[in-house]
């Protein structure tokens, strides 16, 4: 089975946030970059099902150069080898604008499977993996926690909303959008970091892939959000405030 | 182009709550009598009676024995052809997990792109959504010709704000083509786990735990800390997706929804998918290292700082203060 993993590199969650001088994105100076959490789940879950049914996994990412070490981690926990996008604007671009560039990319691979999160942790459009399938004309599925190869295709567990699952039948080819939680991610091991440097890295500039690039939704500007309710901060050393919270909800809020 | 079209959701034979906020939204961008609202499925008379009676402009009635159970592939196909055949301006769902699951792959058919999860409408018009973890507001507009997609963030409009403005609304049915080929996947009967043994729902106090927290060897501090409460423990999605703690004390979007008289969140930023699933709490305290949290957007009380510090700190005041 081949399989084709879409990862994206994402401004590292514990990273301050500050909005740039073009108020049109965050300030990426000082950012530290990691693998978006989702699709680190889907790169997990391709790699079991390579260990469980054999095949390959490819991983495919979109960004500027920066981008090349997400992707080299992503060899180093056992992706085979990988395909860059080179693509310095890919904020500018909109959901259907990444799409279409991946899609591109992974057509040409013929993959049985592609899998990626179901969302990206900095804009967070839960889009991308749906709208490749449409781009791809393959059926897909979403908020996927687990993916088991049958006779005749897949079957998939789907996440529903307030505790509820459902399974899925679909056949093969097939685009996957993976929930977090399914599985329990690997570290890289020392040996796979010294072998991801030797795996096939393939670079291919947006330019050359011959998409539309004219984007239907821009963003205009961003800001931070007005508070919905005046918060208490309580400050002073741990103890001090812990007093001060204590007392407020004895005597203000009378919760306790 | 002309109207609003708003795509309602049904569930157990229900037009969902989400759904009136979705037309909600519709009203910032056109009067009541320009909305549309589409219900779906294999019988949809009911449902059709029930968005009349709500006063919108018109109920539309897509209707098709294969539309019985939801797949993305005959609800694209179905409302492609309705979209085309009503040619709105807009067309606006609820931000659901269904259309998550469809939405994108309709408006890439129809060469759009969705502009999804938006928060509020501003006039532009100007669709706000949030970025990096609900840390960041984005203001996003469309441009082009085509018709603008838009989902909207269940909790962000007042569904009460349109309640009967007009008498009840005419229902029109449309009948999609749809061929049994075209839907390619096989969808199973909804099931869940093993059954719930922890009730959040009916809890008085709540302490929430989240990343902040570092290690599973760390949680004795939050379990010392619900232990002088009297409080039940519950985690955000990470928690649970790390095994720290069952899945059954999930709070949020994808677990349960809590409205206890004290909520405790002790090292959770407060992504959408946390903050949905306890908001209507009565009393809200967080405690987060990151002043910048989006919990202290929702918090009655905060403490900036180190949770290993304030935490034990909270503990032994709640003590002192029963002695």
């Amino acid at each position: 089975m081949k399989i084709i993993v879409a990862i994206k590199q994402v401004p590292d969650r514990d990273a301050p946030v500050r909005i740039a001088a073009s108020g049109k994105w965050v300030d990426e100076s000082d950012l530290q970059w990691a693998m978006n959490e989702p699709d680190a789940y889907a790169l997990e879950e391709a790699l079991q099902l390579k260990e469980k049914n054999g095949g390959e996994v490819v991983v495919v990412s979109a960004g500027p150069e920066r981008v090349g070490s997400t992707i080299r981690e992503a060899m180093a926990k056992g992706a085979d080898r990988a395909i860059q996008v080179i693509c310095d604007d890919l904020g500018a671009r909109d959901a259907l604008g990444v799409a279409k560039l991946l899609a591109a990319a992974i057509k040409a691979e013929n993959p049985d499977l592609v899998l990626t999160g179901l969302q990206s942790e900095d804009v967070g459009l839960g889009q991308t993996g749906v709208i490749v399938a449409e781009l791809l004309g393959l059926p897909h599925s979403t908020l996927i926690l687990h993916v088991e190869k049958t006779d005749a295709g897949i079957t998939v567990k789907r996440e529903m909303e307030e505790g509820w699952f459902q399974t899925i039948a679909m056949p093969l080819p097939a685009v996957l959008t993976m929930q977090s939680g399914g599985n329990k991610l690997r570290y890289a091991t020392l040996m796979g970091i010294k072998r991801a440097k030797t795996k096939e890295l393939r670079t291919v500039r947006a330019a050359e892939l011959g998409v539309d690039g004219a984007p239907l939704v821009t963003l205009d500007q961003i800001a931070m959000p007005k508070k919905q309710k005046s918060t208490q901060i309580l400050s002073g050393s741990a103890k001090e405030a812990a007093a001060a919270l204590v007392e407020k909800l004895k005597t203000e809020a009378r919760v306790l | 182009m002309s109207g609003i079209l708003v795509v309602l959701e049904d569930r157990g034979g229900k037009v969902r709550s989400a759904s009136w906020e979705a037309v909600a939204a519709a009203l910032k961008l056109a009067p009541v009598q320009n909305v549309t609202a589409a219900v779906i499925g294999a019988q949809t008379e009911a449902l059709a009676g029930e968005a009349a009676r709500k006063g919108v402009g018109k109920v539309v009635r897509v209707e098709h024995p294969l539309l019985a159970q939801y797949t993305a592939d005959g609800f694209c196909a179905a409302l492609q052809q309705l979209v085309q055949n009503e040619s709105p301006t807009h067309i606006v769902f609820p931000h659901t997990y269904q259309v998550r699951d469809f939405a994108p792959a309709l408006a890439a058919r129809m060469g759009q792109a969705l502009i999804g999860d938006v928060v509020a409408i501003e006039d532009g018009p100007l669709f706000i959504r949030q970025l990096m973890q609900g840390r960041l507001n984005g203001s996003y507009r469309h441009c082009g010709n085509g018709p603008c997609f838009v989902s909207v963030q269940a909790g962000a409009f007042r569904a009460d704000a349109f309640e009967a403005q007009l008498g009840a609304a005419a229902i029109t049915t449309f009948n999609p083509n749809l061929d049994a080929a075209q839907i390619r996947t096989k969808p199973g009967e909804p099931f869940r786990e093993a059954a719930q043994t922890v009730d959040l729902g009916s809890a008085q106090r709540i302490v929430s735990v989240g990343r902040g927290i570092k290690e599973a060897a760390n949680l004795n501090l939050v379990q010392d800390l619900a232990a002088v409460l009297g409080a039940e423990i519950a985690a955000s999605r990470p928690i649970c997706d790390n095994g720290w703690l069952p899945m059954e004390r999930q709070v949020g979007s994808s677990g349960q929804t809590v409205a206890p008289k004290l909520y405790l969140a002790v090292g959770i930023s407060g992504a959408i998918q946390h903050l949905v699933g306890m908001k209507g709490s009565q009393c809200i305290v967080a405690i987060n290292k990151d002043p910048d949290a989006p919990i202290f957007e929702v918090a009655d009380y905060g403490i900036v700082g180190d949770l290993f510090e304030v935490v034990p700190a909270v503990t032994d005041a709640v003590k002192s203060a029963k002695a």
